[in-house]
């Protein structure tokens, strides 16, 4: 019992740190840069994902072999390698040095675009084919049946993975902590420097409140995966979704 | 420094053979977990097929706790936080048998059993329960039945999908550098720490873990294109 004693201790000491960082008598960290950070991550990589997913699904080979080879980069290199790639990259390619958290950031945008081009490839690919042929027979433009047909339909599909995608996102903002990006992590690290003898009990406060935050999220994108695909089957064009629960290198 | 020189980091006999040790503890971080998540991995699956709700409860809050929780985080909390709990006498010969590659191999294992546990269970639902009736009816035991016919099926189904979080795994073994294990990527930023040659510690890097992933995942991409031809076309 002093055990979750000494958790409710520290939680009651240090939870503005948790929630804000050092805020506003230094950056912002805590839960709330882990959100914004995943947010602006996700809202960054949505966009691009598409224009990739378009890219690799476009008739002209140049436009497909970059988003080809930019998948498999992200497929098959360490994520923390890939940080360090950003963070030597990125202030040689604009000139001046850059913080830790806009570094995380460009790397989550560029990582997670593509993962979420081939999400929103397969969400594409899986919609029938005559919903293409129709646009087309009735007179659209590739370009305008992508855009007034094809994607709407797509994107709406591919909501769920989206979520879990964030879910992913904010798993790997933790990566964070290895450059110094002030987010929960950081500030688990800085709570343990300063108590020194309670690791167990710091440690697992980290790990319950990412749990919270995750475990919320997956349980939303389950719930609103259900509620796609009844209202397809009540629409009547049952479709093969892109499944949340589709095995998928996901996990940071 | 002076222009890009690969040959700068593999010429020098110290960097060369820091990177082959490196190379060396990520196969070792790799493999080590990789045996412990897929044995546990066949434990949770035997567990979860008990007919008891607290043996499917305990898996499946083992399973949600592995994937909610970010990977670095299981990391940190078992290097600092369980190996705090052992008895002094467990921690100093920890300390002695690097500790740090230890626990990354415990915490990688534990975390990666999740995913593989859920793979197996997809490939056992994947196979016709046409196939059960079938063995039991040629008088297999419940034991007969899943060691000769369902299993061999299930681990076939869920062959790609653990190669695809082999792959996963694999990435992941880099995340070891974070509480201290000397694996490729730690040495990597040793080595552009002593050479100021970060393009260079990068790029090697980068091929040498593309090497190995782009070979896995091509592995995998064969089962599941051998996995489609094998299947009955009824």
């Amino acid at each position: 019992m002093t055990m979750l004693g000494t958790i409710v201790d520290i939680v009651q000491d240090n939870w503005l740190l948790l929630l804000i960082g050092q805020y506003p008598n230094g950056p912002l960290g805590g839960i709330a840069a882990t959100l914004i950070l995943s947010v602006l991550g996700i809202g960054c990589a949505f966009p691009l994902g598409v224009l990739l997913a378009l890219a690799s699904l476009s008739p002209w080979r140049a436009l497909r072999w970059p988003v080809f080879a930019l998948v498999y980069g992200a497929r098959g290199i360490p994520l923390l390698l890939i940080i360090f790639w950003v963070y030597f990259l990125l202030p040689l390619l604009i000139g001046h040095a850059v913080p830790g958290f806009v570094t995380m950031l460009v790397t989550l945008a560029i990582y997670e675009a593509a993962f979420i081009s081939e999400i929103v490839r397969s969400g594409i690919q899986a919609l029938p084919k005559g919903q293409t042929d129709a646009a087309r027979a009735l007179g659209h433009s590739h370009l305008a049946a992508m855009r007034w047909v094809i994607l709407p339909q797509a994107l709406f599909n591919t909501i769920p993975s989206i979520l879990s995608q964030f879910v992913s996102t904010i798993k790997e903002t933790t990566l964070g902590y290895i450059i110094n990006v002030p987010e929960l992590t950081f500030a688990a690290g800085q709570i343990n420097n300063r108590l020194m003898t309670k690791p167990f009990e710091v440690y697992a406060i980290l790990a319950i409140a990412y749990f919270i935050v995750c475990w919320t999220l997956t349980r939303l994108a389950h719930v609103v995966e259900r509620r796609i695909a009844a209202s397809r089957t009540h629409q009547g064009t049952a479709v093969a979704p892109p499944s949340v629960l589709t095995p998928r290198p996901e996990e940071a | 420094m002076s222009g890009f020189d690969v040959m700068a980091i593999l010429a020098n006999p110290d960097f060369s053979r820091m990177l082959v040790h490196g190379v060396q503890m990520t196969f070792v971080v790799f493999a080590g977990s990789w045996l412990l998540a897929i044995s546990l991995a066949a434990v949770l699956l035997g567990i979860r097929m008990l007919p008891s709700r607290v043996a499917e409860a305990g898996v499946a809050a083992y399973i949600s706790y592995h994937r909610n929780v970010p990977t670095l985080v299981q990391l940190m909390f078992w290097y600092f936080g369980i190996a705090s709990l052992l008895p002094p006498d467990a921690q100093f010969w920890l300390a002695d048998h690097n500790s740090e590659a230890v626990f990354a191999i415990i915490a990688l294992g534990l975390c990666q059993a999740a995913y593989f546990s859920e793979d197996l269970r997809s490939g056992l639902r994947a196979v016709p329960k046409g196939q059960w009736e079938a063995s039991r009816a040629l008088g297999h035991s419940y034991i007969g039945a899943m060691r000769w016919v369902l299993l061999p099926q299930a681990v076939r189904n869920a062959g790609p999908a653990i190669v695809n979080h082999t792959v996963s795994l694999f990435k992941n073994s880099s995340l070891a550098m974070a509480i201290g294990v000397s694996e490729l990527l730690h040495v990597l930023k040793e080595i552009e720490g002593r050479t100021f040659r970060a393009f260079e510690a990068y790029l090697l890097g980068t091929l040498i873990y593309l090497a190995c992933t782009l070979l896995l995942m091509a592995f995998g991409a064969w089962l599941e294109r051998r996995n489609r031809n094998m299947r009955p076309a009824a």
